[in-house]
Parts: C-alpha cells; structure tokens; sequence
C-alpha cells in the first residue's frame, strides 16, 4: 500500500500536466508521452554530467521542460487551437513522433539507469527505497507550488479564467495567447518533471513514456478535465489501488483492474470524480 | 565459326564468375541492435564477428579444394519477432544466404525457424535454449546452447547440497524461453523436496516489482530463483537489493552474465547466473583456439571480457566450418549431414546434436554450470564458477550476503 501511495504520487504528477492541458486548452496532448521520456533522459544526461542530488536536478529540468513546451506551442498547437480537436491530435501526435524518431536515432530503444540512490527506512523485513520517498515527496511539492501559482498569482488567475471562458476572459483583457502558451508551457514541464522523477526509481527506455501516458489519461478522466490537483489525488489514488490489489492477484492483472476502473468511472461519473456536474 | 567462339567464351565467362562467386559464403542472421535484448544479442553478434575475422585473416575456410572467405547479411530486428520474420525472408531470398544463424533469444529464433526451414536452410541457432523449436519435426535447425530445462535444475541441485530445507520462490519473465525454463525446474524442485512457496510470472516489459518484491517478503522464501532477459532480470535485482529482500540465493537467467551486471555495484554481488561457457572452463579443445585464446582475442577486439552469449556465438561460426571442411563444400545436404555427424569439443565445450526425428538439431553434448559474482580482493565484483564442484574457481557463497 505505501509503495503504491508513493508510486501514485509520481503517477499524478505526470497526470496534472496533461489535465492542465486538457482542461484549459481543450487539446489532448499527445507530446505527453514523448515528454515524459525526454525528462527521464534529460536527468540521466544531467546526473552524469553532474553527479550532485538527482532530485536537484529537478529545478532546472523543469525550466528547460518549460522553454520546450513555448516552442512546441508555437510549433504544433498554436496554429491549431481554434480548429476541431482531431487536428491539434494529429499535429501533437507528428510532434510526438519526431521526439520519439530522434530519440531512438540517438540512444536506440535499450534501456538506461540513473545510477543514484538514497539510504530507505526499514519496518521489519520491509524497506522502503529512499528514491521511492524522494520521488513521492518531490511530486507533492512541485503539485502544492502549481496549485499555489494558480490561486494565488495572476497569471494564475488568468490561466483558471481562460480555462473557465475564454471569450469572457478577453473581454477583460486577459490575453488568451499568452496564457495558452503559458499553460501548455507549464504541463510539458509537470511531463519532465514527472518523467525525471520516473527516472531515478525505474529503467527507461525513449518508448518509456507511452505506458506513463496511458497511465495520464486514466487518472486524468478519473479526475475530471482541468483539474490538476484532482489529478494528484487520483493519481495517489490509482496508485493505492495498485498497492491493494497486488498482493491478491498476479501483478499482470493489475492493468485490467485499473481500466475496469477507468470505465466504470466514465459511467457513473461522466466529468471525473472531481469535476463539477453539467446544468 | 566467329558465333561458336561468342558463345563459348561467353559461357566461359559465366563459369569463371560462378567460380569465384562460390569462394564467398554468405552467413545471414538478425542482430537486436535496439529494443530489450540488445545487450545480450550484441554480445552474441560480436562472436559471429570475430569468428569471421578469425577465419578470414587465416585465407577463410578450407574445403574440398577450395578456400570460402565469410560475408554476413545482417540487420538490426529491434528485438521484434515481426521483423525477424521479414528480414529472415529477405536474407535468404534476396541476400542468397547460403546459411543462417538464429538471432538471439528462443523467442525470436522459433519465429526465423520457421522461415529458414520452409526455404531448407541451416541455420544454428544460439542464444535459444528452448527445447520445443526442436520438437516440431525441423530437419535444418541445429542447437548450439544446452537446453533450458537444464538451467535451474542445475541450480537447484547446488542448493540442494547447500540447504535442503530451502524455501523457493520463482520470479520469472512470462516469456517463452522463461517459462520453459521454470515449468520442469518447480516440478524438479517438488521432487528434491523444496518447499516452492511463491511462483509468479512478470510481463517481459516490467520496470517495477515492488508489488512482485513484497509477496516474495510475504511469502518468507528464502531463496528466488527466475528472471528472463537483462533489461527485467538486472532492474529486479536492483529493487531486491534497495528493498533488503532477506533472500540467501537469487539465481537470475542469462542476466548476470553479462560484463554489464558489475555496473549493478553491490546489487551485482552474490547473484548467480546458469551458464552455457565462462572463461574459467577448461575444455581440451579438439578444433579450434583455447578458451584463454579466444578470451585473449576477444578482449583485445571490444574491450570486454566474453559472455557466454559471445562464446556461443563464436562455437556456431566453428561448428558450422567444421561442418562445411567435414562436407567438402557448401552443399546443404552434406553440411546437414556433417551436422549431423558432429561430436566436437572446442573451448566452448563438447556439441553434438540429436538425430532422432522427434527433435532433431537439439543439443545433447553440451552441459550447463553456475557461476556466481563475488568479490574480489580489491572489492571488484568477479564471475567465479561455483558448480559443478569438479570445475569450480571459488566456492559457492551461501547465504549470498
């Protein structure tokens, strides 16, 4: 169950990025994955190049993951935002796949290790790694401080009202381009964020990220659209239910559960268990 | 008159060229340059390469009169059955290979099996140790690994030695050759009296065993035994080490043998791997260089100490020569029968295949061992063969930590 609590955390980490997205710009992000992959990457470059606390590493990670997202933006989404939502798919999905293409180019499909690990607390014949902890405690924070910038800051307050209307929000004199690139900027950093983390407990490969994106979109429906820190929650969730289950069942059977879930929510809960019920 | 000398020379002409075109085998195979068996298969490949070189720089093979240098077809499968079926097609239809070898893992080579044996082709298989490719009546497939129910009945009879009140759990790729592997050897635990009290199979592509890990704990085995491949088998010794699995023995497939597990550091140490060749065996090799040479070679050539993997790639390149100067050329039916005929020890050990019908090409000559990574005097981890007693080089360490 505490491996799973701390696993979900790192699970919804990756979430919040795509839910960001999701709900503010009503782009379903397919880079997500690819995202994820090049955060595990970029900390297996910057801890070999650095060899200081890989949880370091973080911070400067998120701002590259942040200047990649503006580019990306102006590459693949800006030009698309207004048109129906199969062609911001397509166009992320081309991006996705150059990602993934030159990343094979370069470090082929075999699987990498950050090689750094914390001492873990031992509960009787238990042990919970220190980079499991770490990774768990990291995702909370970087979650705390998006939910703090979106309350508290302008930008912040801008980004929620774009999400909420955005005509209205013009009319006001919020400029939607800006807090469009803004926010696309922020959920492909939460991606590296989450994929660097990922990094530090599991090998990793440049196809790495799908199964993490796969993982996003589930706990992103569970929560509901736009609601990032209802994605944590979901995550940590998800990741408990992981934690419960396995020690009845085969470790190969968690997935069904996890889908089975995943669609008896889009049932009874059509907005996420989150989200706000239609008028 | 002036059309007959036309033609004549003509015809001359297309004789010279099939005659010196002949003097050039062609060996074709797969590599996985990318994708999850990459470590392995490189380590196979680099053993096909510096048998080739070998041959080559010695004026290539001899036989029946002529000398055959070797070129290989080769392409990269990304560990992906679906290309191996397609490059496999390619290699012999467009490429003309006069020979196959099997690219590496029993997945990958059941599935180029079938290709190479509808065209009537050899192919030596290495890096495949699963029995059933050999029981589907093949006539052109010849095993060069001992099979896989020896890998962890080998185990299991050093443990029996050691504690034979032993708790066993198995952890293992759900994976054709995994599974082949584990089936005879929970029976083969049952039988010597182990208490098998965990059993369960992990898709090929997981990355975390936490959940595998603490039912292990649950269920206080005292010993695990399993894995797959390098990618699964070097992550769950990583994560038994961070999590302190109280265990006294891991024995993992095919992982601990690459040079590669010493970057595991300390999660490397007192992992034991069963193993088709080690460069501390000491086979009197009848054909071809010794064990030392060819290490010697080897690691002058990449910069690494040979696997087994390598040596077995090496031993095909000899068996398959051996078998072409036996036949007196490149024909199938002779280099199938000279095969056929084979009982040869080289460094890598004895080879001989079945010839029974029922599984025909499977090896019957080689044997398996263990080896085990300890430390050395400098702290270094070391593979030391620890079983069979007769050829060991340091003593099983039991409790591993």
């Amino acid at each position: 169950m505490i491996d799973g609590l701390l696993i979900g955390s790192v699970y919804g980490l990756a979430a919040m990025g795509l839910s960001l997205i999701w709900g503010v710009m009503d782009v379903i992000n397919l880079t997500h994955g690819a995202m994820i992959a090049l955060g595990m990457f970029g900390m297996y470059l910057l801890f070999n190049a650095t060899a200081v606390n890989a949880y370091f590493l973080v911070l400067p990670l998120i701002a590259a993951g942040f200047a990649l997202g503006i580019l990306v933006y102006w590459l693949s989404v800006n030009w698309v935002i207004d048109r129906p939502i199969l062609m911001s798919l397509l166009s992320t999905f081309a991006v996705n796949m150059m990602v993934i293409g030159i990343g094979t180019a370069i470090w082929s499909t075999s699987p990498y290790n950050v090689n750094f690990s914390m001492p873990g607390i031992t509960f009787g014949d238990y042990t919970f790694t220190g980079n499991h902890m770490a990774a768990a405690s990291s995702a909370v924070v970087i979650a705390l401080l998006l939910e703090l910038f979106l309350r508290r800051t302008r930008t912040g307050k801008a980004i929620r009202a774009v999400a909420d209307n955005r005509d209205a929000a013009e009319l006001m004199g919020i400029s939607s381009t800006r807090v469009l690139m803004i926010a696309f900027a922020i959920g492909i950093a939460l991606a590296v964020a989450s994929g660097a983390l990922v990094s530090t407990l599991f090998p990793f490969t440049i196809l790495s990220g799908a199964g993490y994106q796969l993982k996003s979109f589930v706990v992103t429906v569970l929560a509901g659209l736009g609601k990032p820190f209802g994605a944590l929650v979901a995550g940590v969730l998800l990741g408990l239910l992981e934690g419960a289950v396995s020690p009845f069942i085969a470790v190969s059977w968690i997935p069904l559960i996890e889908f089975g879930l995943f669609v008896l929510v889009l049932i009874v809960f059509p907005r996420g268990i989150f989200g706000k019920a239609t008028a | 008159m002036r059309r007959a000398v036309s033609v004549s020379f003509l015809l001359l002409s297309c004789l010279i060229a099939a005659g010196f075109a002949q003097q050039t085998i062609t060996v074709g195979f797969t590599v996985s340059r990318t994708g999850a068996l990459n470590v392995d298969s490189v380590e196979q490949y680099r053993g096909f390469e510096l048998w080739r070189d070998t041959v080559n720089a010695a004026g290539g093979i001899k036989a029946g009169g002529k000398s055959f240098k070797i070129q290989f077809a080769s392409y990269d499968d990304e560990s992906n059955s679906k290309r191996v079926q397609q490059l496999y097609t390619r290699m012999i239809l467009e490429d003309k290979a006069d020979f196959l070898f099997s690219p590496y893992s029993s997945s990958l080579t059941a599935t180029a099996a079938v290709v190479t044996e509808q065209n009537e082709k050899i192919m030596l298989t290495t890096g495949a140790a699963e029995e059933k490719t050999y029981k589907l009546g093949n006539q052109h497939l010849y095993q060069m690994f001992a099979p896989a129910t020896q890998y962890l009945t080998v185990a299991l009879d050093a443990l029996k030695a050691k504690d034979p009140k032993a708790s066993v759990a198995f952890v293992y790729e759900d994976a054709s050759f995994s599974v082949a592997v584990v089936t005879p050897a929970k029976a083969y635990a049952q039988q010597l009296g182990f208490n098998v009290v965990f059993s369960e199979a992990y898709a090929p592509n997981t990355t975390d065993f936490s959940a595998i890990i603490d039912k292990v704990i649950a269920s206080k085995a005292t010993v695990l035994l399993g894995g797959g491949h390098y990618a699964d088998g070097s992550t769950l010794a990583r994560q038994l080490y961070g999590h302190k699995v109280p265990l006294k023995m891991v024995t993992l497939l095919v992982a601990p043998d690459s040079p590669q597990w010493a970057e595991l550091g300390d999660a490397a140490v007192g992992v034991i791997v069963p193993s088709q060749w080690e460069p501390q065996s000491t086979f009197k090799a009848q054909y071809g260089p010794s064990g030392t040479e060819f290490a010697k070679a080897y690691t002058a050539k990449y910069n690494a100490p040979p696997s087994y993997e390598s040596a077995g790639g090496y031993a095909s390149g000899m068996v398959l020569q051996h078998a072409i100067e036996q036949a007196g050329g490149i024909d199938t039916a002779k280099v199938a029968e000279a095969l056929n005929a084979t009982d040869i020890t080289t460094f890598y050990g004895r080879t001989k295949f079945s010839t029974q019908a029922s599984e025909h090409g499977l090896q019957i000559g080689h044997a398996i061992f263990l080896a085990q990574w300890q430390k050395d005097k400098s702290g270094k981890p070391v593979k030391q063969v620890v079983w069979p007693l007769a050829g060991k080089s340091a003593d099983l360490v039991y409790p591993m930590h």
